[in-house]
């Protein structure tokens, strides 16, 4: 509803006439009998009984409290009006009341008993609507009632009601910080919240009222950290700032022994995608090192928080965007922090206002990893729309990428910008030149001529600039540039802008042997004007004067003592000073000083050349994305950035007890305790993921070893088991555990009993191995990896029910009675058997050195909870050969039930699929209880094509569609070949059949490790063997058809490499280079 | 975290003041105007100026400042963000965000600005709820309104506050249901004197007009989605699903919203639709110069390019011009020194030129640099990176939902350097 059209209406009917007219006069304060006249019929309005006359009131004083004027002799009628029935009204007076109750504390007493009223209401909306007036209402004496009243909600039925609550937490602490100690009480409270509509508000009243209290975060970290993608916006933005302040405190800096971590660089590398995949075997190669060098090991919850603020890089807030990139910038490895430059390019499209203060931030970030932004470095060419700070700003951010590589076209750009209109603009590009030419020695000469041109230009200023920016560069190597210097003292005659002249006059000054003749003739110009001087210039003058007499006091001793008389008698004490000084030191005294002596050396004494460097150096130290950080000052409230802690504070901390974690989420624990199976390094960790072997992970291995092969051993570890044991008691990993336990069971009940021998020999051998260089005892593991893999295989025919039987009883033989189980075993068996039945499978037909078990593309997600009203279903691909028919893809489908009502019959509906693609569906289940979960596989035949497979999940009530698609690299089945087949094999299909495509291998991809592990994580290819070092072959038959899918990528000098790939289907060849060059250069 | 909020127009009047703790004098915007004074141009004023007590950080929206006072370190982005919500806000409710709309809807702007903030900190900026909130203004409600005596304000809990899509609102009924959706893409481009490119991207966003009964689940798949280099989500968008699928699952908002916004990389060949041939040219020591562009179609994919407009900001010295155009019309600001060419659509047989003189201040030295031409067009029907729309899935509902998609190429940030 327009407000105007109806007030102006109702101006005639109901206030009468001679109404005086405020709408247009924001400063009538003057008018005073016209004001109270005004406020009477107010007031008149205020006191009827109809609704309609007092919303038009109440609207009438919201509009000039909007304008500012002053509104509160109104106080007394409007406050009566509070307990109106009519909801408009009533909120206009709240809005009223807020305003003026500060000025008007006894009146405003009266309303309160309304809000207390409202505080018990049934309506969660007027109980938090009462909670919210009632906290903004800042009169001291209602503190304690404020106080119950928060406490109260805090523990309120609706999470409305308690996010009110912690909105109301800075308002009670600002308006008498006496209540600190009651009101962290109720932080910590509403910090263990669940939902996440309070988690923002209660995080943000943390951080006003009591910053400090970082213990209370620990029990909350993980919850924090799995809520956060689905709190709101405002409330991501300062629980990731509050996270990064947390976590500096917590864990160790992932640089800290960058030195050791870059030797071990491609161990960390390894180790992680395979204690992902592998669960065992890596952690004790991490284990076995540990007491030798202490690598850093990242912290699981560090690793966690990590993994879960990366999506946010892609929301549509920039704040977001950028506490992310912050939060990286100060957390994340190295080798990671790049993944945020792309989100940061993508917010230079928005608003100036944005695009000011990223700019501010990425320049800060340039500074310190200048290889993240350089990919993006024609992202920040300048517009000439540009607005000037903007446009100064990318000019900084160009400067700092410039190097070797990219400055002859970054010259070429600030080349065009010099010729803009905008003079500040200009100024700041010679400015930048400067900083390039100091910075790269190879183009500094191309640089200086360039600037030299510029001395010619027409505009002053940009002459007087470039002068400027020439003589800090001259300093550098005076020798060359005898000629620069001469046409610099042409130029005194022309140029009028003192920093210029006093510039040249110092650079001839400094320089005069390069200059004998010309030297003492800008001395004598400069003294003929010298009156008219600017400060600065007179200044130099003098200077220019001194030094040429030492130098060749033959010619200029008159002139020298003309300048330094005139000087004498300057206004400006400075240069009479100035004056004063210089003649007692050079010219020779009856008395013959000391000084004068040596006065060659005052003057002419080798001078260190500037340095030209960028004003955002250092900023980091405030943190990214602050308020401090953009002023380059420390703003009130303020907290400082710990620095990362020597020593990571006991990890236990974070670790919640049991029952709550459970509850909390049955899909994270499942998530979790199916890890080590399914080899998936879960789509959104990376490949550096590897770097955390987590110690989680480590003590299981441990107990693991120590239990299997017999007791004997005495590793370094043993004494921390139990310690180790408990914790992971404590963050519900059990399950894990006891699944493990059932891995192991089925591996003993191998029937030769070779599995358990060879297993107990793995466990040892690397235990022992701790002296053993990191490579060996992973190329160890990578052969052992397939080998277990076939041992772990039981027989299948009765492989579901004795599984479950047996890792029942295994359960409580091999834990320890303290770490009872948690979760039904029943899952465990579900999931063990749907594993096992993988395994069989790869028995009987692959050959296993072949296998490449680690699909790049973790679990994914197909049925969403909300989607499937509780049902969640999640598939990976296995890469195992389907039983039914080699032709199809088989997928794994794990079914999870987290509603609380068993879900009976799941199976495939009708699919309709596009014309080739067959399903072969897996049995039906029949029922899945609440918080149970299950597997099953099933196979696709995708017809080589990366159509989606579409079909139904049809449960006895409900019906889903879901569909798969499947990565190109899934779509075929590695082949062993010989070097000679390949290249016969390749010179078949040349031409059209043939893809190449050129890249940059990072520097973290040059291994051959990384590559292959790489290559094979992006499809599902087998490597075949190559002569040369720097060349990887790869081939595969595509599964349908069987058409020969050969790639080879030939890695050349400095990261240059060439994909090649050869295949008859040249779609699927396409896509493959595309997804394997995004793999190797991500 | 915000303090107070002041509504500033061009003409540096405060005519609008909010304040969500004590109360902050007009006065603290005085060094607000010294900063706006220096800087000479209202695109140059700084966003964030600090004063003695306060912050100030400032947004400048569709002729209107939007100054927002801070007391304490907060993230400038969070600010930004929400400064430009609050106007986009303003937007969504009146059709516009100007002086006039906010004058007369200033009790409905001062709810919104209520709701929107709680003590400084945000608490209710999705319109849908907004919406549950604050009723939009429109002409039926307000007569209705003075009729019946109802109100606009709403009087339950606005239930998307509580669940876990509190984009959506409960109890959306429409008698026809409509998804449309569409791709916008825009040409960011460089060209150099040459005519060859020195910088090109492609920026799109897929914005969606959702009017759908009930609680729909759609999803949106797209023939290529590979060639989304880099992404931003709604919120309501199911990441992980992207992440393994590629494909767009969400439950929408109500109404229109930003579904995504993408960027098609620099790495990838980007078409250039057009092509301008130019030659400007001012003498030394004469009062004139020549003046000569033509533009033409390059590269067009067979759809026409449409809606022309040449915008040059001439140099300083220019007094004025004296053109002759093929087609269309042109203009020139002698205050402002822009020349503003609307070209309309081009057609292959007769390229449209603009030439002629230019007349510059006598005595005046030449100017040095030639100005850069500004040019926006549309071509219709295209996604200029090839994106295209596969398939929309509607789950959770019975009926049938009438669908639609559309693509629009636009120039965004294309400049020709001459």
């Amino acid at each position: 509803m327009s407000a105007a059209p109806a007030y102006s209406e109702d101006k005639g009917g109901s206030a009468g006439p001679g109404e005086p007219e405020y709408g247009h006069d924001p400063a009538s304060g003057g008018i005073f009998s016209s004001d109270y006249k005004r406020h009477d019929d107010l007031k008149e309005m205020l006191d009827t009984n109809k609704d309609s006359l007092k919303l038009e009131a109440m609207k009438r004083i919201v509009a000039m409290i909007a304008r500012g004027k002053n509104a509160s002799d109104l106080f007394p009628a409007v406050v009566k009006n509070v307990a109106c029935k009519n909801i408009e009204v009533k909120k206009l007076v709240y809005v009223y009341l807020v305003r003026y109750a500060e000025e008007q504390q006894d009146l405003a007493l009266l309303s309160i008993s309304t809000f207390q009223r409202g505080l018990k209401d049934p309506n969660q909306l007027i109980r938090a609507s009462a909670l919210r007036v009632l906290s903004s209402i800042r009169v001291p004496i209602i503190v304690p009632i404020m106080m119950l009243a928060i406490k109260e909600a805090a523990s309120d039925m609706s999470p409305y009601v308690r996010k009110t609550a912690a909105h109301a937490i800075p308002k009670l602490y600002s308006l008498d910080s006496d209540q600190k100690d009651q009101l962290i009480e109720v932080i910590e409270k509403l910090l263990a919240d669940k939902t996440t509509l309070v988690a923002g508000s209660v995080v943000m009243a943390f951080e006003e009222v009591c910053p400090e209290r970082i213990d209370l975060i620990h029990k909350n970290y993980r919850k924090l950290c799995n809520l956060l993608i689905d709190v709101e916006e405002w409330g991501q933005v300062v629980i990731i700032s509050m996270l990064t302040r947390y976590a500096r405190t917590q864990f160790l800096s992932p640089t800290q022994n960058e030195s050791l971590l870059e030797e071990n660089a491609e161990k960390a590398f390894y180790g992680s995608e395979e204690d992902e995949a592998k669960g065992a075997g890596s952690e004790e190669t991490a284990a076995a090192a540990l007491p030798a060098r202490k690598p850093y090991i990242m912290d699981p919850d560090h690793r966690l928080l990590l993994r879960n603020t990366k999506p946010l890089l892609q929301s549509r807030s920039a704040a977001v965007v950028m506490a992310v990139a912050q939060l990286y910038f100060h957390l994340a490895p190295k080798a990671e922090v790049g993944v945020i430059a792309k989100a940061l390019v993508r917010l230079l499209r928005s608003h100036s206002e944005v695009q000011y203060v990223v700019l501010q931030n990425v320049a800060t970030m340039s500074i310190k990893r200048r290889g993240m932004f350089e990919p993006y470095l024609k992202s920040f060419y300048i517009r000439s729309t540009d607005p000037t700070q903007i446009k100064i700003l990318k000019l900084e951010v160009l400067t700092n990428l410039a190097n070797e590589t990219n400055i002859p076209t970054v010259l070429r750009e600030f080349q065009t910008y010099i010729r803009s209109m905008d003079k500040d603009f200009v100024a700041a590009t010679i400015q930048a030149i400067g900083r390039c030419a100091t910075n790269i020695g190879r183009v500094r000469d191309t640089c200086l001529n360039g600037l030299v041109q510029l001395l010619s230009n027409r505009d002053e200023l940009v002459v007087a600039e470039s002068v400027v920016v020439i003589k800090k560069l001259l300093q550098m190597q005076p020798a060359q540039h005898g000629e620069i210097i001469k046409h610099l003292a042409k130029l005194t005659d022309n140029i009028q802008v003192p920093m210029a002249r006093a510039s040249i006059l110092w650079l001839i000054g400094e320089y005069c042997e390069h200059v004998p003749r010309i030297a003492p003739d800008v001395l004598r110009k400069m003294a003929k004007s010298f009156t008219a001087e600017e400060d600065i210039v007179k200044l130099q003058v003098i200077n220019l004067a001194a030094k040429l007499y030492l130098t060749n006091s033959k010619q200029t001793k008159l002139l020298t003592q003309y300048v330094l008389s005139l000087a004498k008698y300057d206004q400006n004490y400075d240069i009479r000073d100035r004056a004063r000084f210089t003649r007692q030191l050079i010219v020779p005294s009856e008395q013959g000083g000391a000084l004068s002596r040596h006065a060659k050396k005052l003057f002419l004494a080798p001078k260190p050349a500037p340095v030209l460097e960028s004003s955002f150096k250092d900023r980091d130290h405030f943190q990214l994305g602050s308020l401090s950080h953009l002023l380059n000052a420390k703003a009130t409230g303020y907290q400082e950035l710990p620095d990362w802690p020597e020593e990571a504070p006991d990890p236990s901390v974070r670790n919640v007890e049991v029952p709550e974690w459970t509850k909390c989420s049955n899909r994270e624990k499942r998530k979790e305790k199916e890890k080590p199976f399914y080899s998936d390094s879960e789509g959104e960790s990376g490949p550096t993921e590897s770097a955390d072997s987590d110690p989680e992970s480590e003590s299981e291995s441990d107990s693991k070893s120590s239990s299997e092969s017999g007791s004997g051993e005495s590793s370094s570890e043993s004494d921390n088991e139990d310690q180790d044991e408990d914790e992971e008691k404590g963050r519900g990993s059990e399950s894990e555990q006891s699944e493990e336990d059932g891995k192991r069971k089925t591996k003993k009940k191998v029937p030769e009993g070779k599995g358990e021998a060879s297993s107990s020999d793995e466990d040892s051998d690397s235990s022992s191995s701790t002296s053993e260089s990191e490579m060996t005892s992973e190329s160890e593991e990578e052969q052992l990896e397939p080998a277990s893999w076939r041992r772990k295989t039981p027989p299948s025919s009765k492989r579901a029910p004795a599984t479950k039987e047996i890792s029942l009883l295994d359960l409580e033989d091999f834990t320890p009675p303290s770490v009872q189980p948690v979760s039904p075993p029943a899952i465990v068996s579900t999931s063990l058997a749907a594993d096992l039945e993988g395994l069989t499978l790869t028995d009987s037909t692959l050959v296993p050195s072949l296998l490449s078990p680690v699909s790049r593309v973790g679990r994914q997600e197909l049925l969403h909870r909300v989607a499937g009203e509780g049902l969640v279903v999640d598939y990976t691909f296995s890469r195992q050969p389907f039983s039914g028919d080699p032709h199809m893809v088989s997928v794994h489908i794990h079914f999870s039930n987290s509603s609380d009502t068993p879900i009976k019959g799941l199976h495939v509906g009708t699919p309709k699929l596009p014309a080739g693609i067959s399903i072969q569906e897996f049995p039906e289940i029949e029922s899945l209880a609440p918080g149970e979960s299950a597997t099953a596989v099933m196979g696709i035949n995708f017809c080589d094509s990366t159509q989606a497979a579409n079909f139904q999940l049809c449960t006895q009530t409900r019906q889903f569609y879901v569909s798969i698609q499947p990565p190109v690299g899934e779509l075929m089945a590695p082949v062993f070949m010989s070097e000679n087949e390949f290249k016969k094999e390749q010179g078949k299909l040349m031409g059209m059949n043939e893809i190449t495509e050129k890249l940059m291998l990072p520097d973290t991809c040059r291994s051959d490790h990384v590559v292959v592990q790489k290559v094979t994580a992006t499809a599902n290819l087998g490597r075949v063997p190559c002569g040369t070092s720097d060349e990887y072959r790869f081939a595969g038959r595509t599964l349908t058809s069987g058409s020969l899918v050969l790639l080879t990528l030939d890695a050349r000098q400095a990261g240059a490499a060439q994909l090649t790939v050869n295949s008859e289907k040249m779609v699927i060849g396409t896509m493959l280079v595309k997804d394997v060059i995004q793999a190797l250069t991500q | 975290m915000i303090h107070s909020l002041f509504l500033i127009n061009c003409s540096g009047d405060i005519f609008l003041e909010k304040h969500w703790k004590s109360v902050v004098s007009q006065s603290v915007c005085d060094y607000f105007f010294e900063a706006q004074e220096k800087a000479a141009d209202v695109e140059n004023v700084p966003p964030v100026i600090s004063t003695p007590h306060h912050y100030l950080i400032s947004i400048y929206r569709d002729k209107l400042f939007f100054v927002s006072v801070i007391q304490t370190e907060v993230p400038p982005l969070f600010v930004i963000e929400f400064l430009h919500r609050v106007a986009d806000t303003f937007q969504d409710y009146f059709g516009e965000c100007s002086e006039a709309a906010i004058k007369d809807n200033v009790v409905i702007v001062y709810e919104l600005l209520e709701e929107m903030l709680d003590n400084g900190f945000p608490l209710a900026t999705e319109s849908n709820i907004l919406k549950e909130l604050i009723k939009p203004p429109t002409i039926l409600r307000s007569v209705v309104n003075s009729i019946t005596g109802s109100s606009n304000v709403g009087d339950t809990l606005p239930t998307g506050q509580l669940s876990n899509i509190p984009w959506r609102r409960a109890g959306v009924k429409y008698t026809n249901n409509e998804a449309y959706f569409d791709v916008v893409e825009e040409i960011d481009a460089i060209i150099d004197k040459s005519g060859s490119t020195v910088f090109a991207e492609i920026q799109g966003v897929i914005d969606a007009c959702i009017k759908l009964s009930g609680m729909p689940d759609l999803s949106l798949s797209f023939m290529n989605p590979r060639l989304l280099d880099d992404v931003s989500f709604h919120p309501c968008i199911r990441f992980k699903r992207w992440e393994s699928e590629r494909i767009l699952s969400f439950i929408p908002p109500d109404g229109n919203f930003r579904l995504i916004s993408y960027r098609v990389s620099s790495q990838n060949l980007v078409a250039i639709p057009v092509y301008v041939k130019h030659s400007i040219s001012f003498k030394e020591n004469s009062s004139c110069g020549r003046f000569d562009i033509t533009i033409g179609p390059k590269q067009n994919m067979g759809k026409t390019i449409e809606g022309i407009t040449v915008t040059v900001h001439m140099p300083k010295v220019v007094l004025n011009m004296n053109l002759t155009t093929t087609q269309g019309s042109y203009t020139f600001d002698p205050v402002t020194k822009v020349l503003t060419w609307d070209v309309g659509k081009i057609t292959p047989q007769k390229l449209p030129s603009l030439k002629g003189l230019v007349n510059l201040q006598s005595g005046a030295p030449k100017p040095e640099e030639n100005p850069s031409l500004n040019i926006q067009f549309k071509i219709q029907q295209l996604a200029i990176s090839g994106l295209k729309v596969n398939r929309l899935d509607m789950y959770g509902e019975k009926y049938k939902p009438f669908k639609g998609v559309k693509y629009v190429t636009k120039a965004g940030k294309f400049q020709v350097r001459t």
